[in-house]
């Protein structure tokens, strides 16, 4: 048999009553699922087409639609799912390595629900941020072990103390979250304009990705990381000085180990002209910086970034969380990093195989846990900042991380969920519905960004007040008193292995 | 006066302003009565324009020096005092067509079902805000002071 | 860990909170103990009878070059091993049990001795870049953390903390404490909650020669105690007010930073504040929050912290515990209720409540002078009888040498010397 047809995963229920033939579902779908008969003049749906993005179920006027796993289940197995059979047929078809975007969807622990957070109660009163002041004001760069001051022992200071010397450039954030890196290319024009607009709105940053920086993103300059990748797509000397600090990527959680892939659908003229590559092609960056093949040529980098941009942008390393994070973390913090990124098992991507995805990398909860810890052992904790980024789905995932240790977060998946994603994992076709992960121009018009930035401003927001409420709840005002604070944290149903590793005591051990 | 301003850049094509138009101008204002149990059925009075994909929903846009107030012959065609919009009173119009004939943007239709009138976007006088704005997903029309 | 320290917590939910009272004299004149545990007996409902402890500055005068260690020792075993380690690194000028006399609701006394040290020469050398301060800290780490069933009260020159489990009126009582005469004392009464009761639990914490008093509840502990491991703290006590003494050594004696800054460290001015404060101050303090973030006390404190030439009283960033303070001539007072001073001294000069954040400084003054409207003791003919303030007076009469005191210099045959007295 030449061709398997592959079971579909989806079905689409046509409520028959309730359809009125508008055909906005005919009209929305960018994979041609639905078609309208005028002769009949009846909507009717191709399934097999149907990448579970749901706009169409969204878009419909009278919620005719509902989008449904498909209920064909090949005989019960324990070992083989039914996705692994597609995927061998697909495979058998093709003889290609298997794409797939967003982040790890198996189901490996996640430590995130089994980690508990702490309230007062009588010994210490809980503070209420609507009354009181509740700070979450973040500086992320290096920080002396020390502050020197001229004559310390001045006993009644009328003006501040003057500085020796003082700290390195920081970046400033009203809240511990930022966008993480998600470039021009992978996602829409309009997507980026949503993450910069919002980010300068709120006092946080966006990440560039390695997609470099479209002309129209330069005015939001100082909320921008600018990342430096291994293709080096879009890196000039402008670029570098444009954003607020510099990140290398050598690693994304997604796919560790190996380097960024985007379609040559998606690279259009604005793509092309900013990743300053040919339109049309594939950008694959390679799996290694090949001028880095050690832990000294990082430094090196490292230290050419910061010549580049005068000493004056704190310039950041981003890895992903392997089995050797903690050591890897701490020498690149020692190779002059002013901030780690680690990017975690659950990290998205706009492109990925999906066997990488799936299997290679630690979850971030362990990789922070270990970060913080083996940078503390050293005593070289100040020294750097850590972001930790990889499938923060709330903000009780954010502050739980800040606990842990993490500075602040990074959030990719849950902002574009904000700005409509359904996790469909099809980023890499181009054919993002809701006008995110795709540079067609009749989609990409469907991410207004006034409605983007709002949205995500909005999230920031409930997630800042979410934390602020927590945080009062354990009775601490000012979230640097939370930060690697694991007495806040109590673990269920965790391995006393995970709970070594984690830092934690199991749920009901007081302290 | 308040109008209804395109962002064609944002406009997706759904068409969702037409229906939720046509709904506002039926006799139920349901829409699924609207368009499966009234008959004549009701007009859209707004039209998506299409080329490629640039698009953009296009009503009257409710002129100042509006031409078929001076091309209507029995008065029906008036401006709303209060509003400053330009309302076709369906009573009084006899289907001659010649606010069609001059109008410069094509916003005018024929009703030729029921009574003979010109079918004309009202800014859905009465309701808060057009419905055609209410419901595009993607703020691509826009009611505001201009 | 110490498990016969340990007392049964039967009374543990009585609603109440720790009290804290301080008395200092700026010109140094030295004073009995009695008046410091008047002023704690009054705060009885303040603790449950689980922990109560003193502070004395001054009080070895003639020994004041050495460093005074009181140890608490579990078994005889624990004090071999100690003793040995110490004198493996230190010239022990002289040591002795300390002097204690039965009290009925004293139990479970552990092994309390003291020791006068001074750091050989050759174990100082071995590492050129620890100073003599850091040497002795490390020791004192050593002792808490490895050397089971011990544990060092206190460690600094010519003070001593005495402290155990029970009301601290009688840890007084217990420890002999009127027979001490020190320029310096605070004190604390205990109600325990989040850490058991036991004899090494009780306040005053001491390192070198700080000693901190503190009722409250930090709920930054977690990242206090793991910023205090970078610096080679190591915290043994399982209680938050340990790492209040070591963040005051780390950022005064190690950091050199002045008390005020200090105080503006553990009880940080707000951001909407710091934005409002002309550009260097502000950019001061945005360089010290950042430096020093994982150093913010937060949660409800009042402490009071004490060296050889300092007190300072302090309140959390939101003032959620009491703290009263008062002046009377040279002799400052911080206590957690004004009661507990106005039991002491009825009319000082001034009383006030010092604000959230706000530091209480009292401070030696070496040249003597008096301090605003106060005048020396002496010429205020306040030596033997003080109006305003009986209790606190430094009252040469009153010099006890009560029984229990004798009965435990009986113990020691070098007893006798002045130092205490």
């Amino acid at each position: 048999m030449a061709k398997i047809p592959i079971v579909q995963d989806f079905v689409v229920d046509r409520d028959e009553d309730k359809c009125i033939s508008c055909q906005v579902c005919c009209r929305m779908c960018s994979n041609d699922a639905h078609t309208y008969d005028r002769e009949t003049d009846k909507v009717s749906t191709d399934t097999a087409k149907c990448v579970g993005c749901h706009f169409c179920e969204s878009f419909c006027p009278t919620d005719a639609l509902t989008i449904r796993r498909n209920a064909s289940e090949i005989r019960q197995n324990a070992n083989w799912k039914q996705e692994m059979l597609t995927w061998i047929a697909k495979q058998a078809e093709t003889g290609g390595v298997l794409l797939t975007g967003m982040g790890c969807d198996q189901p490996f622990p996640v430590y995130w629900d089994h980690i508990l957070l702490n309230a007062s109660q009588v010994t210490n009163p809980s503070i209420d941020p609507l009354r009181e002041p509740m700070e979450l004001r973040t500086y992320l760069g290096c920080k002396p072990d020390r502050l020197e001051v001229e004559s310390p022992q001045q006993q009644c200071p009328e003006k501040a103390p003057h500085l020796k010397a003082k700290p390195g450039k920081q970046l400033l954030l009203q809240t511990p979250i930022l966008f993480s890196a998600m470039s021009y290319g992978s996602i829409s024009l309009n997507a980026c304009k949503s993450l910069a607009w919002a980010a300068s709105e709120f006092g946080t940053f966006y990440n560039t990705g390695e997609g470099g920086l479209h002309r129209d993103l330069y005015p939001y300059g100082a909320n921008t990381i600018v990342q430096v990748a291994s293709g080096r797509f879009g890196v000039h000397e402008e670029y570098l000085k444009a954003g607020a600090a510099i990140e290398i990527k050598i690693g994304q959680g997604a796919k560790p180990g190996i380097g960024g892939h985007l379609p040559g659908e998606k690279v259009n003229e604005e793509v092309s002209r900013t990743r300053m590559i040919p339109m049309g092609s594939d950008a694959i960056s390679p799996a290694p910086h090949h001028d880095i093949y050690s832990i000294e040529d990082l430094r090196q980098l490292i230290y050419a970034l910061k010549e580049a941009t005068r000493y004056e942008k704190p310039v950041g390393v981003k890895i992903s969380a392997v089995h050797n994070v903690a050591p890897i973390a701490t020498g690149v913090v020692r190779a002059g990093a002013d901030f780690v990124s680690i990017d975690g098992l659950r990290g998205g991507t706009g492109a990925a195989p999906t066997v990488i995805r799936n299997n290679v990398g630690i979850p971030i909860e362990l990789a922070i846990a270990a970060v913080d810890t083996r940078l503390r052992q050293e005593g070289i904790r100040n020294h750097a900042s850590v972001i930790a980024a990889g499938g923060f789905r709330t903000s009780g995932d954010i502050i739980k991380a800040i606990a842990l240790g993490a500075d602040a977060v990074y959030i990719g998946t849950s902002a574009l969920v904000a700005l409509g994603c359904h996790l469909c994992q099809k980023c890499y076709t181009g054919k993002c519905n809701w006008g995110i992960a795709t540079q067609d121009p009749y989609l990409t018009k469907r991410l207004n960004p006034h409605i983007g930035a709002r949205r995500l401003i909005n999230l920031l927001r409930a997630w800042s007040l979410e934390i602020k409420e927590m945080l009062g709840g354990m009775g601490i005002n000012a979230i640097e008193s939370l930060r690697g604070n694991r007495e806040a944290l109590r673990g269920v149903g965790l391995s006393d292995t995970d709970l070594k590793i984690l830092g934690i005591k199991p749920a009901g051990e007081a302290w | 006066m308040k109008r209804i301003v395109i962002r064609e850049e944002y406009c997706m094509g759904c068409r969702l302003c037409e229906i939720h138009c046509l709904v506002q101008h039926s006799k139920s204002k349901e829409i699924i009565k609207a368009y499966k149990g009234e008959y004549p059925k009701a007009l859209p009075r707004v039209l998506v324009e299409e080329k490629e994909y640039l698009s953009f929903a296009l009503q009257c846009r409710h002129c100042e020096d509006a031409p078929c107030l001076e091309a209507c012959m029995t008065g029906a065609m008036h401006k709303d005092e209060e509003t400053g919009a330009v309302i076709c009173n369906e009573d009084k119009c006899v289907g001659c067509w010649m606010c069609i004939m001059v109008c410069p943007f094509g916003v005018i239709a024929r009703n030729t079902e029921g009574k003979k009138a010109a079918s004309k976007c009202d800014l859905c006088l009465g309701e808060k805000m057009p419905v055609c704005v209410q419901h595009c997903p993607n703020e691509a029309i826009v009611f505001e002071e201009k | 860990m110490v498990e016969k320290m340990y007392v049964a917590d039967k009374d543990y939910r009585v609603p109440a909170g720790c009290g804290v009272s301080g008395i200092m004299n700026e010109t140094g004149e030295r004073f009995g103990g009695d008046a410091i545990i008047t002023s704690i007996a009054l705060m009885r409902d303040r603790s449950n009878g689980l922990g109560g402890g003193f502070a004395a500055y001054g009080i070895y005068p003639d020994l004041a070059n050495y460093y005074a260690f009181h140890l608490m020792y579990e078994s005889e075993d624990a004090r071999r091993q100690t003793e040995e380690y110490l004198k493996g690194c230190y010239t022990i000028m002289h040591d002795e049990p300390i002097p204690s006399r039965e009290v009925k609701t004293i139990k479970h006394s552990p092994i309390l001795w003291r020791y006068f040290l001074m750091p050989r020469e050759e174990a100082l050398t071995r590492d050129p870049l620890l100073s003599e301060k850091d040497f002795v800290a490390m020791t004192v780490m050593h002792v808490n953390s490895r050397i089971t069933h011990a544990l060092v009260a206190s460690s600094g020159k010519n003070m001593g903390i005495f402290k155990g489990v029970g009301y601290p009126e009688d840890i007084g009582e217990f420890y002999c404490l009127e027979g001490y005469k020190g320029y310096i004392w605070t004190s604390h009464g205990r109600f325990p909650t989040n850490s058991v009761a036991w004899w090494g639990g009780a306040h005053p914490f001491g390192l070198l020669d700080w000693s901190v008093v503190h009722n409250g509840e930090i709920s930054s502990y977690g990242i206090n105690r793991r910023y205090l491991q970078n610096f080679g703290y190591f915290c043994s006590f399982f209680t938050d007010t340990e790492v209040i003494t070591y963040l005051v050594d780390l950022l005064i004696r190690k950091h050199e930073l002045s008390f005020e800054m200090v105080a503006k460290i553990l009880a940080a001015p707000f951001w909407v504040d710091i934005e409002r404060m002309p550009e260097e101050e502000k950019e001061f303090y945005q360089s010290m929050r950042m430096v020093y973030g994982s150093a913010l006390l937060n949660g409800p404190f009042g402490v009071i912290v004490a060296n050889t030439e300092t007190m300072l009283g302090l309140n959390d960033r939101l003032k959620l515990r009491p703290l009263v303070a008062a002046r009377w001539g040279n002799f400052v007072y911080i206590a957690s209720e004004e009661s507990a001073i106005r039991e002491i001294c009825p009319q000082p000069d001034r009383v006030w409540m010092p604000r959230a954040g706000e530091p209480v400084l009292a401070r030696l003054r070496k040249d003597g002078s008096s301090a605003g409207a106060g005048q020396s003791l002496a010429a205020q003919g306040l030596e033997t009888v003080s109006p305003g303030c009986e209790a606190a007076c430094p009252c040469q009469e009153c010099e006890p040498a009560s029984q229990g005191y004798e009965a435990a210099s009986q113990d020691s045959e070098a007893y006798g010397r002045k130092e205490v007295l």
